[in-house]
């Protein structure tokens, strides 16, 4: 891997700086340690509203102003609220790209979160909200979420229910923004075209000049009463830090079913799986691969590649039980899910369905699964992580990605841990964690409700 | 103005492009930052030579064709692709049937080769059709109630009525039981052919190898069966002002689409179009539309406007996602913007805004090999010229508010527009 510098700016900003001089582009990313794991109760969807308002403008980048400013210099930028982190990028010509490292500066102080356009975007998340409700798989997954963590955050959606939705008010916004978009709690990624010295002069001026505003604190990093077995969450609490409650382990297997319009049922079966730190995080990823084919996880770029040979896409395609599956983890801070989506075969059961499933599962430990299937699990990873590394966009956004759940090293050395799995730790990760006791398993059972084709009739439009 | 390094964009000296004694056209391109290879491409076997009876029938059989060769069966096909890390795919639109994949450079020959036996050596084994025919008529029930693609249905059966553009490319329920196999086979024996096959490939391999590499696994294809292009039937603009809702039980979402013909690919009218389009729904938080429907009225988490240039036609659209209670709001703005659309030129400062954007814009699309094989597809299927990307920022340049403005009443009519809705039942008198 080409080197990495990594800094941390007097106010506690970290800083990581990657040079590629392929191309005259730099790739800006900013990530804050804040998501849905950060809410409570009654306040679900903050942090993702959070992230709306901070398009809503500052006093030197008013919202009519922001909106533009990027795309005019013919840049990309968007922004995405996950479980456990925000982030904020921009992919710009070279020789642009203080746009971007200014209006990051200032947002992470400034923004203005004004009432009325809180007002504003409140129907917008809403709307959004409404887009995902109109899924199936959407409200399926929010049933198994809800039913797989009791206690811990990530048992509600990103979005948000609904009533809190309703019922947030702008100070709950602006406390949230003010408590978590801190230095101390941020890290800024820029990867592309540019002379290292001259990026981190230019950060650590940028940063400076915003730090006469700045809240004092200690680093408000979260922690979860799970990562502490020494310190304990009481000693944690006392230190300052957040601490998030672990789930408790599951003590019984649970079911959750939905239904809706539609003629297709689906299957979502979810495991609670390891944490990325976790090593075991590896051994299951190298299972996922030969149970329901490898899976990127770039954020960009990385694309997929087909599962037709995978152990469950043989049982239960082949078998015409089901006309497609997918599974896959992701890489969290606490203990998430391990999930496989199936489309049941309309001409079968949820139950059939189950009984092959299960029978993969049984066969994963109570047989070990051989090398070379394992070195095929490799080189599909490695290929993926080639397909990566074609975009600067991509590359940069690893800088920070990985430290939000881990470091750095975790991405540099993916592979390599990947390729140290042997087939007895597979049989192991099989038996540890998929039991029936660790899971949930939905099932979206449509009511049979449908459009009928043809059945519209059309108007002539008077409206002119 | 010019991006900074244009040099860098793809041009006549970097690009080579050969065609094959048998008419086969590739373009290449080199690109050694990474050691992976993106290959693309398409050939004249679309949907426009589905009869009615048997809509989807171009899609079926190129989503058939990796089910089973003569040299390989479908275990085989995919065993070989997935232990290398290797995709490969491909599927029907109108006119073409388009294929697409990705390797490390060192399994290229492994694609090319797939793709050769897909193309010309399919055998549509019966277990495997009966199986995707599940598959795909899950797909059409799923689609059944889904707002967005309901709502794309209709409007493209209203802009092009007795056209293939204004019908699905997968189908119906009732089309694709009435498939057989033997219509899979014929409809591959009397379209598939190397006449109008294009290829691109960018990635870790020089122009040579690529070369050398495709004259391996496709020089020597023909097809002395093959049937000329169907003759289309004639397009015509709106007559009049549709409205359709098509009512969709269980949602809590509507989704709208407004719009009316747009020029084609190759018309002078396009970069007008397409900068008017950028100002009017795309540019910043999605232009105008964006700005009055979700950022000052809150009605829409997305709002915005799309211009779609095929070969013989093209779309120019609004689209949003609105809760139903707000749907006429919606409707009413929306007009109310596309008035303001007509009347007066945009401004100087807008029209600045989207130029810089798109001549920006350039390198960074251009950035992994899938955005370099998707601008040589496209300079490829309009005949734009290999130099295009150097003449681009001239071509953007060119085009004035006045220009934009001509351009835009060319197209909008409002008293001729598709409004097409699906969601929820309406409640009120429209």
């Amino acid at each position: 891997m080409d080197s990495v510098t990594k800094e941390q700016l007097p106010g506690g900003l970290t800083v990581h700086l990657k040079e590629i001089h392929t191309a005259p582009i730099i790739s800006h990313w900013v990530w804050y340690w804040v998501g849905s794991r950060n809410e409570k109760p009654g306040a679900t969807g903050l942090s993702h509203w959070v992230e709306h308002m901070q398009f809503k403008g500052t006093p030197i980048f008013p919202t009519s102003v922001l909106d533009k400013a990027i795309a005019r210099e013919g840049g990309v930028w968007n922004a995405f609220t996950h479980l456990d982190w925000t982030t904020y990028y921009e992919t710009l010509p070279a020789d642009k790209i203080d746009l971007a490292l200014r209006l990051e500066a200032d947002r992470m102080f400034n923004s203005l979160f004004d009432p009325e356009e809180v007002e504003a975007e409140r129907t917008v998340i809403l709307s959004e909200r409404e887009g995902g409700e109109n899924e199936p798989l959407f409200r399926l997954g929010e049933a198994i979420q809800i039913a797989a963590f009791h206690t811990h955050p990530y048992g509600h959606e990103i979005i948000g229910y609904l009533e809190d939705l309703m019922r947030i008010q702008r100070d709950d916004l602006y406390r949230h923004y003010r408590s978590y978009y801190v230095p101390q709690n941020a890290l800024i990624a820029v990867a592309g075209d540019f002379k290292t010295e001259d990026m981190l002069a230019r950060l650590s001026k940028l940063y400076a000049e915003q730090e006469g505003g700045a809240r004092s604190g200690a680093r408000s990093r979260t922690l979860s009463d799970a990562s502490l077995p020494q310190t304990g969450a009481a000693v944690a609490a006392k230190a300052g830090a957040e601490v998030i409650p672990a789930e408790p382990p599951a003590r019984e297997e649970q079911y959750v079913e939905v239904s809706g319009p539609g003629e297709t049922t689906f299957l979502q079966i979810a495991y609670r799986s390891p944490a990325a730190s976790n090593p075991d995080f590896f051994g299951l990823t190298v299972l996922d691969s030969l149970l329901s084919g490898p899976t990127s996880i770039n954020l960009f770029g990385g694309g997929g590649i087909s599962n037709k040979t995978s152990r469950l896409y043989r049982a239960l395609v082949e078998r015409d039980l089901a006309v497609s599956v997918h599974g896959g983890m992701q890489a969290t801070i606490d203990p998430f899910l391990y999930e496989v989506h199936i489309t049941v075969h309309s001409q079968h059961k949820p139950q059939e369905v189950m009984k092959a499933f299960d029978d993969q599962v049984k066969r994963l430990q109570d047989e070990r699964v051989s090398g070379q299937e394992i070195k095929r699990a490799i080189k599909q990873a490695r290929a993926l992580f080639a397909y990566g590394t074609e975009s600067i966009t991509n590359q940069a956004s690893w800088l920070g990605f990985a430290e939000m759940f881990a470091s750095y090293e975790w991405f540099t050395s993916y592979v390599e841990r990947l390729a140290a799995i042997t087939p007895d730790d597979v049989q192991r990760i099989a038996q540890t964690y998929l039991t029936p006791l660790n899971r949930v398993t939905g099932v979206y059972l449509p009511t049979g409700e449908s459009v009928e084709e043809g059945s519209e009739e059309d108007e002539p439009d008077e409206a002119g | 103005m010019k991006p900074v390094n244009w040099k860098t964009l793809p041009g006549q000296e970097d690009i080579t492009r050969m065609v094959f004694s048998n008419g086969i056209t590739l373009l290449a391109r080199s690109n050694f930052n990474s050691p992976s290879v993106s290959i693309s491409g398409y050939l004249a076997a679309g949907s426009m030579f589905d009869p009615l009876d048997r809509l989807g029938l171009a899609d079926f059989t190129a989503m058939c064709l990796m089910r089973g060769t003569q040299e390989r069966n479908f275990q085989e096909i995919y065993d070989q692709l997935e232990s290398a890390g290797a995709s490969l795919g491909l599927g029907a639109s109108v006119h073409n049937v388009s294929f697409g994949g990705r390797a490390l450079v060192e399994d290229l020959p492994l694609l090319l080769g797939l793709l050769s036996e897909a193309l010309r050596q399919p055998i549509f084994p019966p277990e495997q059709v009966e199986r995707l025919r599940a598959q795909l008529l899950t797909s059409l029930g799923i689609r059944n109630q889904d707002t967005g693609d309901l709502a794309d249905m209709a409007f493209d059966e209203i802009l092009f009525p007795n056209h293939p553009y204004g019908r699905p490319e997968d189908g119906h329920p009732e089309t694709i039981q009435a498939i057989t196999r033997d219509d899979l086979a014929d409809f591959h024996r009397r379209h598939y052919g190397p006449g109008s096959l294009v290829l691109v490939i960018v990635g870790a391999v020089d122009a040579q190898q690529a070369i050398d590499q495709v004259q391996v696994a496709l020089g020597d294809w023909s097809n002395p069966a093959l049937e000329p292009l169907p003759v289309l039937p004639p397009l015509h603009d709106l007559a009049e002002g549709i409205r359709r809702h098509i009512p969709v039980p269980g949602k809590y979402q509507t989704d709208l689409l407004i719009g009316t013909n747009g020029p084609r690919r190759g018309s002078p009218d396009f970069m007008p179009a397409s900068l008017g389009n950028s100002i009017l729904g795309q540019f910043g938080m999605m232009g105008r539309i964006g700005d009055v429907v979700r950022e000052k009225a809150g009605l829409a988490y997305s709002a915005s406007t799309s211009l779609s240039a095929f070969i013989d036609a093209g779309v120019w659209e609004v689209s949003a996602g609105v809760n139903p209670a707000n749907l006429q709001r919606a409707i009413d703005l929306i007009l109310q913007e596309l008035q303001r659309f007509i009347q007066e030129p945009v401004t100087m400062e807008e029209l600045r805004d989207s130029q810089a954007n798109y001549i920006g814009q350039l390198p960074l699309s251009l950035e992994s090999n899938g955005g370099v094989v998707n601008a040589l597809l496209k300079i490829e299927r309009f005949q734009l010229g290999l130099d295009y990307y150097r003449r681009y920022p001239d071509l953007v340049e060119a085009v004035t508010p006045e220009l934009a403005l001509e351009t835009a009443r060319r197209y909008w009519h409002l008293e001729r527009l598709a409004i097409v809705s699906a969601g929820p039942d309406l409640y009120e008198e429209l």
